[in-house]
Parts: structure tokens; sequence; C-alpha cells
């Protein structure tokens, strides 16, 4: 079972990009599970056409401690399995501690099953707290892949999450995979994100452009690869999944000095 | 070489650098000795202090008996900090409430924590308005409740609207400032911008008092209200052990406040004074001589011949009552030296007891003082705030504009110093210290281990941390915390306790008498290592 978490920058499209490549995989016959790490819980809706579960942690505070797993897990298109580990309403508690906990939970209950080929864990933000870096603790995700553009923010959050996975990848088996370009169309944007990626000695390992169809089909609910698998960027969703089951390169990251980003930022005229 | 530089060359270079400005061996010389207190503690030194927590529930607001104080946060905190304190309290009079049996807490589960914790606390407090209606409700908040930021007081706010009680909310998580001394100053902020002059109950005699920093820890707070009543003086309110929110209210309407513990209601009684004018005079009720001395300065300060007469009359016969027993324990004790370990007062007050028994005290430390408690409240324009001071916040008051009354003038007040009444003043405890003894702050089990190794005391008073392995290595200690469950230590009937337990514990040191198996026969057996397999 491979184990995967997607971070990225808030709004990069995290989760549009984990559902459409987990339709990827699906589509080559991959069993998979993806687990919504987001308060807002909208993981999943794209693969589970919509249907809205009740969230982890909202069936412990009603259940108590009696939690059947049919009850939070529900299968979607092509077998995929999706699980929200849901949170507070902004503002209160602390939604760190509530993935922690959903996470503990979901363990004892068993959802990580032998046949599973695939988890995903699609995580809010940053890694802003120990609670968003529960799933690349010890015996979680193993691998990691973060979602970027050539825009300066999201690059700044590639090179905060490296930060991260460095911390945890000195002593742990946590190492980062690639990362994936979700395109905004920015001038040169190819040729930047792969500098970047060559700097913190990892890959782009596709770099998505930026297609309308993702917008229609998730209007519909679904994944492209779901609602109109004969578009061209059903295709490029298909080779992302190709070059994620294929992928062998596996770094601790070294993460970037302000200034060296900034540099780099500058070479490619974003900054000008 | 002195035992001061002999306990700190035992350290690292690093931690010598740090601890050597908090141990002070006094010199009494031109230069003034000085301390370094009320910073942060070297992680991993096994130090005495305890928490924010700790500071506001357990000491300054817990013993208010008619007020629920309920604990937000995991059970542990409200369990351990229950009863522990031996804060007493019963009912003044028929029907008044008393909680100080009970321990409230929200008893915070893992879902509270996700998904906040304010709705559980309104809960928790609906239950207790509904079971028993208390006029006053405080919240203390825990650790977790700061990190989920939880809003105590806009629960507070909705319970006060709701129920038209008094509601408070202290957010004292235990990880704020470096010792409970945070939380005294929390504690001391919330009970002056809500409960000090909210009553107008006035005194019904000629000249009133309040107690501050006098937590009832063996009844001794009993003791001194005995006292000063016998004298005449009403006693309006205590701060706060035995004490009330009802008597509370109106305890800006007495004439003088007297200052038991400094380092724990200092605040209150500096922002009294500007808000009402009222006088703070420092005492201490710990010993025959201070109790004396502190009497003479009360009846002084009002300056009526009829009441320093009486008072006169009161002391010479409660000394006549006691001298024979304090003559006996002093014929067993006198000579004897002492350690004391405790508090951010107690290790002062205690000093003077000791020596109305011909005792020295030739350590002397404390847990959580600041530096005015050491070398006297001159030194606080000197005292430089850093970040962990800026933290706590503090709280400006101004004149009252109807209830500012002023007693003395400035030139008055300049001459009742004159006459040797400690007003709006503290010395510290270095004064009453002579040379060649040791003071410490913030002390730890290591320096308590090697100060009594190297200065020989022959009792140690200090807490239940490190009471049993200081007794069992044959030195007699005591609790200065809970009296080892004996007491009042205060007042006259409380220093004939005091003697007699002291006497107890010294000509009874059964662990000195003892020897353990391991100091004649070796436990272990072993050969050379490698000679086995050879």
């Amino acid at each position: 079972m491979r184990q995967v978490a997607i971070y990225g920058k808030g709004g990069i499209g995290k989760s549009t990009t984990t559902q459409n490549l987990t339709a990827g995989l699906a589509d080559m016959g991959k069993h998979i599970m993806i687990v919504g790490c987001d308060p807002k819980a909208d993981s999943t809706r794209l693969v589970l056409g919509g249907l809205a579960q009740k969230t982890v942690l909202d069936t412990l505070r009603d259940e108590g401690d009696d939690i059947e797993l049919d009850a939070v897990l529900k299968t979607g298109f092509k077998g995929i399995k999706g699980v929200e580990s849901g949170g507070p309403e902004p503002g209160v508690g602390c939604a760190g501690r509530g993935i922690i906990t959903s996470i503990n939970l979901l363990e004892q209950l068993g959802a990580y099953t032998d046949d599973l080929d695939y988890v995903f864990y699609d995580v809010l933000g940053d890694v802003v707290c120990g609670g968003f870096a529960m799933p690349i603790r010890e015996g979680k995700a193993q691998e990691i892949y973060i979602v970027c553009s050539g825009e300066m923010m999201a690059l700044y959050a590639a090179n905060n999450i490296s930060k991260g996975i460095a911390k945890y990848g000195k002593t742990g088996t946590v190492r980062l995979g690639g990362l994936i370009c979700n395109s905004r169309k920015v001038d040169r944007e190819y040729e930047l994100v792969e500098a970047v990626a060559k700097k913190l000695g990892t890959q782009l390992i596709h770099f998505v452009p930026r297609d309308n169809a993702v917008q229609k089909a998730e209007i519909h609910k679904k994944t492209v690869i779901d609602f109109s698998p004969e578009e061209i960027q059903a295709e490029e969703y298909r080779i992302l999944a190709k070059k994620i089951e294929e992928n062998k390169m596996f770094v601790v990251p070294t993460p970037m000095s302000i200034d060296e980003l900034e540099a780099i930022l500058m070479e490619y005229g974003i900054m000008d | 070489m002195k035992e001061r530089d002999i306990l700190l060359e035992k350290y690292s270079s690093r931690v010598f650098k740090n601890r050597k400005n908090h141990v002070t061996q006094l010199e009494l010389g031109e230069e003034p000795d000085t301390i370094t207190a009320n910073t942060r503690t070297i992680p991993g030194i096994v130090t005495e202090r305890g928490c924010c927590y700790a500071g506001c529930k357990g000491v300054v607001v817990g013993p208010m008996k008619d007020v629920v104080t309920i604990t937000h946060g995991p059970i542990g905190c409200a369990f351990y900090s229950w009863g522990t304190r031996r804060n007493k309290a019963k009912p003044s009079y028929e029907g008044e409430q008393n909680f100080i049996p009970y321990s409230f807490c929200t008893d915070m589960r893992p879902t509270d924590i996700v998904f906040g914790g304010e709705k559980k606390l309104e809960d928790g407090i609906d239950e207790i308005m509904q079971l028993f209606h208390p006029k006053c409700i405080f919240i203390c908040s825990t650790c977790p409740i700061g990190l989920i930021g939880d809003d105590v007081q806009a629960v507070a706010r909705r319970v006060e609207k709701k129920y038209g009680i008094t509601a408070i909310g202290f957010s004292c998580e235990g990880y704020k400032g470096v010792s409970q001394s945070a939380g005294h100053h929390i504690a001391n902020n919330g009970l002056m911008r809500q409960v000090i002059g909210v009553g107008d109950k006035k005194p019904k005699t000629k000249y009133s008092l309040n107690i501050l920093g006098e937590y009832n820890i063996g009844g001794d707070g009993w003791e001194q209200e005995r006292i000063l009543k016998r004298i005449g003086y009403e006693i309006v309110s205590v701060f706060t052990g035995d004490g009330s929110f009802e008597t509370m209210k109106n305890s800006h309407l007495a004439d003088l406040n007297l200052v038991m513990c400094h380092r724990s209601i200092n605040y209150v009684a500096q922002m009294m004074k500007t808000k009402y004018g009222i006088d703070w005079l420092k005492v201490n009720f710990i010993g025959v001589g201070a109790t004396c001395k502190s009497l003479r300065m009360i009846a002084q300060y009002f300056d009526d011949p009829e009441l320093i007469a009486r008072t006169e009359e009161v002391i010479a016969d409660e000394l006549s009552l006691i001298s024979d027993e304090i003559e006996y324990y002093k014929s067993k004790l006198k000579g004897k030296t002492a350690g004391i370990f405790v508090g951010g007062s107690r290790a002062h007050h205690y000093q003077l007891l000791l020596r109305d028994f011909g005792m020295e005290t030739i350590i002397a430390g404390y847990e959580f003082a600041h530096r005015d408690d050491f070398e006297g409240r001159d030194i606080i324009s000197q005292i430089k705030p850093d970040a962990d001071s800026k933290n706590i916040e503090e709280i400006t008051v101004s004149p009252d504009e109807n209830l500012y009354r002023e007693r003395y003038t400035a030139e008055e007040i300049e001459a009742l110093k004159a006459k040797g009444i400690e007003l709006d003043t503290y010395d510290g405890m270095f004064p009453d210290m002579e040379k060649g003894y040791v003071a410490v702050d913030d002390y730890n089990l290591f320096e308590t281990d090697e100060l009594i190794k190297s200065m020989k005391p022959d009792i140690f008073f200090s807490g239940i941390k490190d009471k049993y392995s200081i007794q069992k290595a044959g030195v007699v200690s005591r609790q200065m915390h809970s009296y080892d469950y004996s007491g009042p230590y205060a007042g006259f009937n409380g220093a004939v306790n005091f003697g007699r337990d002291i006497t107890m514990s010294i000509y009874t040191n059964a662990w000195a008498l003892t020897t353990p198996p391991w100091k004649v026969a070796p436990l272990l057996g072993g050969k050379i290592g490698g000679e086995a397999n050879a």
C-alpha cells in the first residue's frame, strides 16, 4: 500500500487534482482510499458524486465511541473509497487536533485494508501546525506531492512545505515525490516550476494545463475522467496517474532560503 | 570557600552562568546584596515551581468560599488542585454558601478540544446554577483552552447577562509566565476589575481592616482574626482564605489593608491605594515578636491612644497565656539552625517565628518571588521588564471620583514611616537575614541537597516534593505548604503549635537513627567483565 499526501497552497487545486489523479489510477485498476484532511470536508465530492457523507469527527461527536466504519467511508467512482475527517467550524476549537484524532480513529476502525493500493491524504493549505503534519508522521504517508503553479505565493508555500518534509524526512521515511504544476497560465511557468523543483532536489512530475473541462466536470460533481473521458484533459490526468504509478524519484528536499527563492523568481521574470 | 561557591562549582558552565545570579550569600557590605528572580527556569533542573493556573486558581481565587470556581480544562488540573492547599473555610453565618469542598470542571474530552469547549462550559454553568445558585462564578482556564482559543471572558459575560450574577473569566493557562506568580497577577486583575468596589455595605465599627494575602492555611487566618477582633477591629474581608465574594465586594470601604503575602496580592494593595486611597501595611503574623510588632504598627497607624492601650493590653494578656510554653520550647530549640524553601513570602515570615525560639534561618529560598520580595520595593524601578513579564497584563486604575478618600497626606505618611510603620512599602527578606546566610531564587532539588550537606541545618522546611528525600537522608523536614496537616502557625496560639511540632520533629528524628541495609552490606554482587568467557 502506497500512502501519498498531497499538500500545496490554499486554493491551488489540491482536491481537484487529487480526485482527478485518483480517477486515473482507478482507471488503471488500482484500489484507492482518499482521506480528506480539511475541515471544509470537500475532498471527496467529485469521486463520490457530491454525496456529502458524515465526517469522522461529526460522527465521533454524535455517536461517541460507537462508530461503524460504514457510516463514514463511502465508495464512489470505480470503487474509490472516500472519507472526510471534518473538523470544527471556522474560528473555534482545533482543526489540527481533529486530523490527528480522525486518522487515529480510522486506523482503529480498520479502514486501512490490505487490498488498497493507494491511500491519498488531501491536506488543507500549509503545514501550519503539528496536526496538519499528522499525515506525514511516522508510519503514515511515505510520499508527498506538492501542487503548485508558477505564481509566487504558490512557490513560497511549496518551499515552506518542503521545510516540513525535510524536518520529518531526516528522522523518518517520508520523501518528496515531486511537484505537480496545476497551471495558471503564468509566463514561462513550466521553466520556472521546473527550476524550483530542481533547486528543491526533486522533479516537476507533471505539468497539468489549464482546461475548462475540469470546471465543467466539477459543476456536475464529477472528475474529468468520469464526466468526459474523451477530453484531452482526461488524458493529462491519466498521464499524471501513470507517472505517479511509475515514479522512482523520492528525495528529502533541500528547501531554499528566501533569498535563493526570490533570485529564481527574478530570473524567470516574475518579480519585475 | 563559601557554601554558595561550593554549590555553584558543580554546575556546567552554562548552568553556572545562569544560577550564579540566583544564589546569593549575603555580604551586608557597602554595596547592597542583589539577586536575580522571576526569570525562566532552566529546563530539566527539577524546579519546585508551579504553573500560572496553580497561582490563579490554586492560590488566589480558589479559597473564596461562596464562589464556584470552575476549572475549564481536562479533569487532572481540577482534581490535583482540589483540596490540596489546606485553605480552610467554613460558613460565617448560618446558610452561607461554602463550595470549598467541591471541585468543578468541564472535563474537556478529545472532541471538545477539536470542536471548542465554550458550549460545554456554558452547559456546565447552567447545571451549577440549577444545583447551587452561587452569586459569583470564576472560570479558570488551563493550557489547552489557550491553545484552542475558547473565549472564557465572553462566556462569563453571557453568564452574567443570563443569570444576573458576577462571572469572571481568568485566562490563566498554565504555560503563561515563568511561574505561578503570573497567575497571582492575573487573579489580582480580575478581582480588582469585577469584585472590589461592587458593594456598598459600610463597616460598622470605628476601625476596619482587610487582610490581604492570607490564605488560611491550617486556620492561620482565623487566629489572626481572633486577635484583631479581640482588640476591637472589624475585619471587612480576607483575601482570600475563608474569604467571600460577599465581603470582598465591600473591601474598598475598609480603613486599612494589611498585607501578609506580599508577592501574591501586592497588585491589589497598590491598586486599592490608587483607586480608593486605602493605605497598606506590610504585616507579619508569623512569630510572637512579629505579631506584636504588626499589632502595634496597626494601632499607631490609627493614632488613637485608647486603641494603642487596648492593643498593649491584649498583647500582654496573650503573652501571659503562652509564655510558659514558648519558653519551654525555646529551651529545647535554642541555638538550632533552619533552612526554608517555600513560596514568595513565607520563607521570610517564618524566619521571625524561628527567631522567637532562638533559631536562626541560615538558608532561605523562594520559588516564585520577584526581586522586591528579596531586596525590598525600592528595587522595583530598577527591574527591567522582560518578554515574559510583559506578556502578563498590567492594569492601571485611577482615583475613584466618589470613593477615593485620602487617609493621610504624603507628609503625614512620611512621618508615620519615620516612626517605623511599614506603610505602603515592603523591605523584603534580606534585612532580616545575617551575613553569610544563603538566599536562593527558584531553588531546585539539587541545590536543596547540596546546601543541606554544606550548611547542615537542624531542620528544613519545604514542601511535599522534597520533604521525604530530605527526611530519609536524616535531616528533619517539615512541610510549609500543608504544615504537615497541623496548624495554625500564625499569631500567638499558632506559635505554640509550631514550637510543639518542630520540637517533636527534631527530637524524633527517626530516619537519622536507622542505618539502611545498603550502608553496611552490598546489595549487588558481580564479577569483572570479560572473565566469564575466558
